[in-house]
């Protein structure tokens, strides 16, 4: 279950904040290329190398409109980082459930020991 | 659930190097911070219903180490230890955790800042996990993707002998 540390993989992908810029960017709708561009103040080239990455893991779809690439965002490909959150979400909200039982007791305890911690 | 669960927790994740978890108590800080720092407390809780914690060692003063170590069911053995940084009794505690699970496990300790604030005797914990690097939250998120397989599996088990 090991993973390799790869840019092919949704977690590398937008762990990368030019990435997530363009992911927020796309979230509004499909754009052509040259929007974002605009949008993230940087040279073509290095905008598209960003898309190349994100269309690896499948964050992005591209398609050909005439001259025109246009991007749009896949919701799907980052399911595995909406599930990871709540898998630690879980993990943790039943850490805290114990916890609960826990401070109940202490507060129990300290109600019958009048002033003492 | 526990009767008096006051919630459940909140994940975010604010960089791509932080996560920050937030949950509620009905308790004063005071108790919170005891449950948080105290080991018999410690193994009470920190298990998350997924085992036994068979080691919580805590050395409660700046240069201290901490370490927590865990058992699963099915025997997989998990260990977590760091150095306490800075601490302000009942209120703040900033510590190092290295998860002993990865290679190079030193290298990749995230930085954990506790906080309790107290309103009308409710507590709000926070943690905020900093990674120093990508690779470190990406080794954290690793971690947490296993875990993720074996909630899995332990689901598909229930299920199944249900059906018995």
């Amino acid at each position: 279950m090991a993973r390799a540390a790869t840019t092919a993989d949704a977690f590398n992908a937008v762990a990368e904040p030019r990435r997530r810029q363009i992911l927020d960017a796309l979230a509004g709708g499909e754009r052509p290329v040259n929007d974002l561009v605009r949008v993230l103040g940087l040279a073509q080239p290095q905008v598209s190398k960003h898309l190349r990455v994100l269309r690896e893991v499948g964050a992005v779809d591209v398609r050909d409109e005439g001259r025109q690439r246009l991007y749009r965002l896949n919701g799907h490909a980052l399911k595995p980082i909406h599930d990871w959150v709540k898998t630690y979400e879980r993990s943790w909200s039943e850490r805290f459930d114990q916890l609960d039982v826990v401070l109940e007791e202490l507060k129990q305890k300290e109600e019958g020991n009048g002033s003492d911690e | 659930m526990a009767a008096t669960s006051s919630g459940t927790a909140t994940v975010t994740l604010p960089s791509d190097k932080q996560i920050l978890i937030t949950r509620e108590f009905d308790a004063p800080k005071h108790l919170v911070y005891k449950a948080w720092t105290t080991p018999e407390l410690v193994k009470r809780w920190w298990h998350a219903n997924r085992g036994e914690v068979t080691i919580a060692e805590i050395d409660l003063r700046v240069g201290g180490m901490w370490r927590y170590v865990s058992v699963t069911a099915d025997g997989f053995e998990v260990g977590f230890h760091g150095e306490f940084r800075e601490i302000v009794p009942n209120e703040r505690i900033v510590s190092t955790e290295v998860y002993e699970g990865i290679p190079d496990a030193e290298e990749h300790a995230a930085l954990n800042i506790l906080t309790l604030t107290e309103v009308d005797g409710r507590t709000t914990l926070t943690v905020l996990v900093e990674h120093p690097t990508k690779e470190g939250r990406d080794a954290h998120i690793n971690a947490g993707m296993e875990a993720g397989m074996q909630d899995a599996m332990d689901l598909l088990e229930q299920v199944a002998s249900s059906l018995r």
